[in-house]
């Protein structure tokens, strides 16, 4: 074997969403760290729909930042539309969302990898990892090459092999021009890890050119678009429109006509797909009282006709797709660029990792993205993130760990769902999964962990000045609102009809649902000249507190156990009282806190307490 | 678990003449001013106060007890304790435990929790702990089997339904929350108030109307007819062991039917004396005759009881129809028979007795007691899971009235998520992954 005669801290293997961000976080924690992509071209590569975050998925990309990351920043750049969804509703469960320019992207998250200090980028196809005792110490190249590191994440995506199929046509591949990973799962399986099959899909490319937008609904972004990135202070790029059009019973009819055709139907495909975002032949199956669908028709950028249909996923051969796409509205002359397709590829069961998503069964080995059982560039970013910061603790020996917990952020939420429950199909963020959902907002994710991400090394100097300053602005006003006492006449003269009852200070006012900006501004001087930003955490903390209170008073409870560690070595056989289902269940998961411990699917809260009395020996 | 003071009966009711009840938690010593006579000024720590215990809002007394208090750390759990040390008898306990939940921020505690707060504290050390285990899983299986069984499967599966629901309405407005370009129709978020306001409503006269929690609160009647001069009036005094009725050789000497409350096995019993049941001519007798007939239907239990020298059991053959069975046949003056005649009413059921000498009466308040546990479950446990369950839905009913679609809707979701929590807490737990199983089953998801 030749070898490589660098060694490196960290290596990161995939250059897609997870491996981005994981390469990025590595390097900025301090660690010498080398990406291998088998193609430098597709960095940041969107391979399903040209957009970032949503509803739950807004709240990571915010995270992401907060931590330092690149996604946001990336998509400020390249944006095209930017909508926040749930503006009609409170600030907990609004979510920013931008289409991006696919090439813009791909541009601008090179770039910041190109400057990013530490990071090396290689072109290279992975097919196998270095192994001793159980420690994963490098990575062999396609060439029979080795490059050793302390670290390795492996952010595969669906490589890993990946199988894609058109109808009844099957290929080998990761992504259509792409060939997948077959070198990697033996490895993993001679770890001892539990391997498995999901299945995404992605739907046709049209011609915009060819589809006719003068008959179509439009969706515009927003007047005001609101950033991603907490230093982004304007997005400038252009905003452009896209379509709505929809399936009608026409096309129905063309797809229940061929259902036998499909993939996912015919049993060639055996994956789990993701219920929400399905293809079209299963929402035929699973909605079937419905005649119509709602279809979007994305811009994939400003220079480019590649228009995204998104809603119209399909496993469906190429002249079937042909047939149904012409139903549509808009759709009757459309050019199809490129067909549907789906993909099935390897992921390991998540239930093998820990909280920083290293694999427990091998030391410094780390996974994240689709490999861990997700879906979404925004969940891959965040974990690639969680694990590149954790390889790089674990490679320059720091014994630091890195570690978000459900109180504090969405990606904690994410993580500790994957390694305590498992997946059985594709993983999404909704808002729905976070129990503390007013606390862990969108709008707030640098007060919950910049300084968390501050402390263990993977923020800037440059942010965090930029976030104290802002923290001390807002606690100030906070202070200075909560003791200024408004009097019975100034109120009523506002408009506002309170009952008497003790003295009003100006954020008992806030928290009134109708009160808004402008009337606390006709109440108090001061109060105009404060920013934007910083008077809406004030007003949010006003109008939220009552819950807030509750989920705080939640949230130590949660603490507590948190807090109370499980040794690693301790042995579930020998605890009293605990009946061999629940040594299993404690065994397989290896909780590393009494409260993960709880959170295992099945377990009893008196085998929670049987544990409880190990711990303080 | 959380910050509030917690309270539950720490001694297995209707063993012993004392019961203890324990509150812990930083407002546990607030018990002794809302609760008790003891001025708060010259309050000591470890120094055990007689005084009359009161409920904090209606003022009612409810017991004469024996009240100690432990300040922190010096207690089992290591925060401030009080023990309420009051009679064992089931209304009374349940009478205390209601008190205590008037009060803001108690409730009661989960299975095992002293414990835990002992172990959170660094009060119990590992051998404790290595039992406690044990023991919570014994309790906890015991409620399960009581929620099922006992309580009926009726119950159980009405909170589940009720459950059922909650999450269907949630499933609404989750869905309508994290897929916002989605066509969920709007009628249907309407829709929404009107069933949280229905299911309020019917948990709130479930609540209610909780017959046994009444008769907890009343007494079981029990009432005991049979021919005039069969001893009936002599029972009631055995059992009472005091003069309640009129007692003379004379028949009919009782007209109105006469009732004295009993304590037995924990259960606190009725005994309704009846007016002899025969052709009487006296009106006033009578109307004694018809009331004992209304008792007979309207009673928890019967005691058809005869003198076997004057007549036979077979009198009773309509009463027995009228009682739905729920009666046993006791024959009085067993002492006069002879042994032969003893073994012939033994063989078919009947019970013999003797009021007057005190013969077989524990068999009689054995038999009662053993039919009401049979029919109405009220032991240690069932007593906790029923107060819990009151104490769920409460909290459930708390937070469905906070609910209304003119607040933000992610703040009215919470309201549900907290309501649904609390019936979780009888039915088991609520899943994030039911509620997206629900948002997919109804509705389609596409961006």
């Amino acid at each position: 074997m030749i070898q490589d005669k660098d060694i490196y801290d960290v290596i990161v293997v995939g250059g897609g969403h997870a491996g981005c961000e994981a390469c990025a976080a590595a390097a900025r924690t301090g660690a010498k760290t080398l990406l291998v992509t088998h193609k430098i071209s597709t960095i940041g590569e969107m391979s399903c729909n040209p957009a970032i975050g949503g509803l739950g998925k807004g709240h990571l990309v915010r995270e992401i930042d907060a931590l330092d990351g690149l996604m946001a920043r990336v998509i400020d750049k390249a944006g095209i539309q930017f909508r926040m969804l749930n503006l009609s509703k409170g600030p907990a469960v609004r979510g920013p969302r931008a289409q991006a320019d696919r090439t813009l992207y791909k541009m601008y998250m090179s770039e910041e990898l190109k400057n990013t200090k530490n990071l090396e980028i290689k072109e290279a196809s992975v097919e196998g990892l270095i192994v001793k005792n159980h420690t994963v110490c490098g990575v062999v190249l396609s060439d029979g090459k080795t490059i050793q590191s302390n670290a390795v994440v492996l952010t595969t995506g669906t490589f890993l092999n990946g199988i894609m199929f058109t109808g009844h046509q099957t290929s080998i591949g990761g992504r259509v021009g792409d060939v997948s990973c077959v070198g990697i799962t033996p490895f993993l399986k001679d770890l001892g890890l539990n391997l498995g099959r999901l299945k995404t899909g992605t739907p046709a490319r049209l011609n915009g050119d060819s589809i006719n937008w003068n008959i179509l609904d439009r969706q515009s972004g927003d007047i005001n678009p609101k950033a991603f990135s907490f230093l982004t202070e304007k997005i400038t790029n252009r905003q452009i429109d896209c379509g709505i059009t929809n399936t009608n019973e026409k096309t129905h009819k063309i797809i229940r006509d061929n259902f036998s055709k499909c993939a996912l139907f015919s049993g060639l495909i055996t994956g789990v797909g993701p219920r929400y975002c399905p293809s079209i032949e299963d929402k035929l199956v699973r909605f079937a009282d419905r005649t119509s669908h709602q279809i979007f028709l994305e811009p994939e950028g400003y220079e480019t006709n590649v228009v995204y249909p998104n809603g119209i996923s399909t496993s469906l051969p190429a002249d079937i797709q042909d047939e149904f796409i012409h139903t549509m509205k808009g759709l009757e002359n459309v050019e199809i660029l490129r067909y549907a397709y789906a993909i099935e590829y390897d992921y390991v069961n998540p239930q093998e990792l820990n909280h920083c998503l290293g694999v427990k069964k091998a030391q410094g080995l780390y996974l994240a993205g689709q490999i861990n059982g997700t879906t979404g560039y925004e969940e891959a970013g965040a974990q690639g993130l969680v694990a590149g910061v954790n390889a790089a603790l674990f490679a320059l020996k720091t014994g630091k760990e890195f570690y978000i917990d459900r109180s504090q952020g969405y990606i904690g939420v994410m993580i500790d769902d994957l390694i305590t429950k498992g997946v059985d199909e594709p993983y999404r963020m909704f808002t729905s999964r976070s129990e503390y959902r007013l606390v862990l907002r969108a709008d707030n994710a640098d007060a919950r962990l910049t300084d968390l991400g501050y402390e263990i090394g993977c923020v800037s100097d440059e942010r965090y000045s930029v976030f104290k300053q802002k923290m001390s602005k807002i606690q100030e006003y906070n202070t200075y609102c909560s003791s200024k006492i408004v009097s019975y006449p100034e109120i009523e003269n506002a408009g506002i009809s309170v009952k008497h009852t003790g003295k009003k200070t100006l954020k008992d006012l806030m928290s009134y649902p109708d009160v808004s900006r402008e009337t606390i501004n006709r109440l108090d001087e001061k109060s105009k000249n404060v920013d934007e930003v910083t008077f809406e955490q004030v007003e949010i903390e006003a109008k939220y507190s009552g819950y807030l209170k509750r989920e705080y008073e939640d949230i130590a409870v949660f603490k507590r156990d948190e807090n109370l560690k499980i040794r690693e070595d301790i042995d579930y056989s020998k605890i009293g009282g605990l009946s061999t289902e629940m040594v299993q269940r404690f065994t397989k998961v290896k909780p590393k806190t009494i409260g993960e411990a709880s959170r295992i699917i099945g377990v009893t809260p008196a085998a929670v307490t049987a544990i409880l009395g190990h711990l303080k020996k | 678990m959380d910050s509030k003071t917690i309270y539950a009966l720490s001694t297995v009711a209707g063993k012993s003449g004392v019961a203890i009840i324990r509150i812990s938690g930083s407002k546990a010593f607030s018990v002794f001013e809302k609760m008790t006579d003891i001025p708060v000024d010259i309050l000591q720590s470890r120094k055990m106060y007689y005084t009359k215990i009161f409920n904090p809002v209606s003022r009612e007394t409810l017991d004469n007890c024996l009240v100690v208090g432990f300040k922190s750390p010096n207690s089992f759990t290591g925060e401030d304790t009080v023990e309420i040390n009051c009679h064992g008898s089931k209304a009374v306990i349940k009478s205390i435990l209601e008190a205590l939940s008037e009060i803001t921020d108690f409730r009661m505690a989960e299975a095992g929790e002293f414990s835990r707060r002992s172990f959170y504290n660094g009060k119990m050390d590992l051998t404790e702990a290595d039992g406690l285990a044990d023991l919570i899983d014994a309790e906890t299986a015991l409620q399960q089997k009581i929620a099922l069984q006992q309580m009926g499967g009726t119950l159980f599966n009405l909170y589940a339904k009720w459950r059922e629901d909650l999450l269907n309405i949630l499933s609404y407005v989750e869905a309508y929350i994290d897929f916002p370009d989605e066509d969920i129709p709007q009628n249907i978020v309407f829709k929404l108030q009107n069933s949280v306001f229905k299911l309020s409503s019917a948990i709130k006269s479930h609540i209610k109307d909780n017959s046994l929690d009444e008769k907890m609160r009343n007494g079981f009647k029990v009432v005991i007819s049979g021919p005039t001069n069969a001893g009936k009036s002599s029972l009631i005094n055995a059992l009472a062991k005091r003069n309640v009725a009129i007692v003379s050789d004379i028949a009919g000497t009782t007209r109105d039917a006469i009732e004295c409350y009993i304590d037995i096995k924990g259960y606190p019993v009725i005994f309704s004396d009846t007016a002899g049941l025969r052709d009487a001519k006296d009106e006033i007798e009578k109307i004694g005759i018809e009331i004992a007939k209304q008792k007979i239907a309207g009673a928890d239990f019967n005691i058809f009881m005869f003198d076997p020298q004057t007549d036979s059991p077979d009198i009773f053959s309509e009463s027995i129809k009228e009682s739905d069975n729920n009666c046993l046949l006791v024959a009085n003056k067993c002492d006069k028979l002879s042994e032969e005649q003893k073994r012939k009413y033994k063989k078919e059921g009947i019970t013999l007795i003797s009021a007057k000498n005190n013969i077989g009466l524990q068999n009689l308040t054995d038999t009662i007691a053993e039919f009401l546990s049979n029919r109405y479950d009220v032991n240690k446990a069932h007593l906790i899971t029923r107060h819990r369950y009151k104490e769920c839905l409460t909290d459930c009913i708390r937070n469905l009235d906070n609910f209304n679609l003119q607040k933000n809707i992610e703040l009215a979701a919470e309201d549900i998520r907290l309501a649904c929590r609390a019936i979780g807490k009888i039915t088991g737990q609520v899943e994030v992954s039911e509620i997206l199983d629900k948002i997919f089953g109804n509705f389609c998801i596409g961006k």
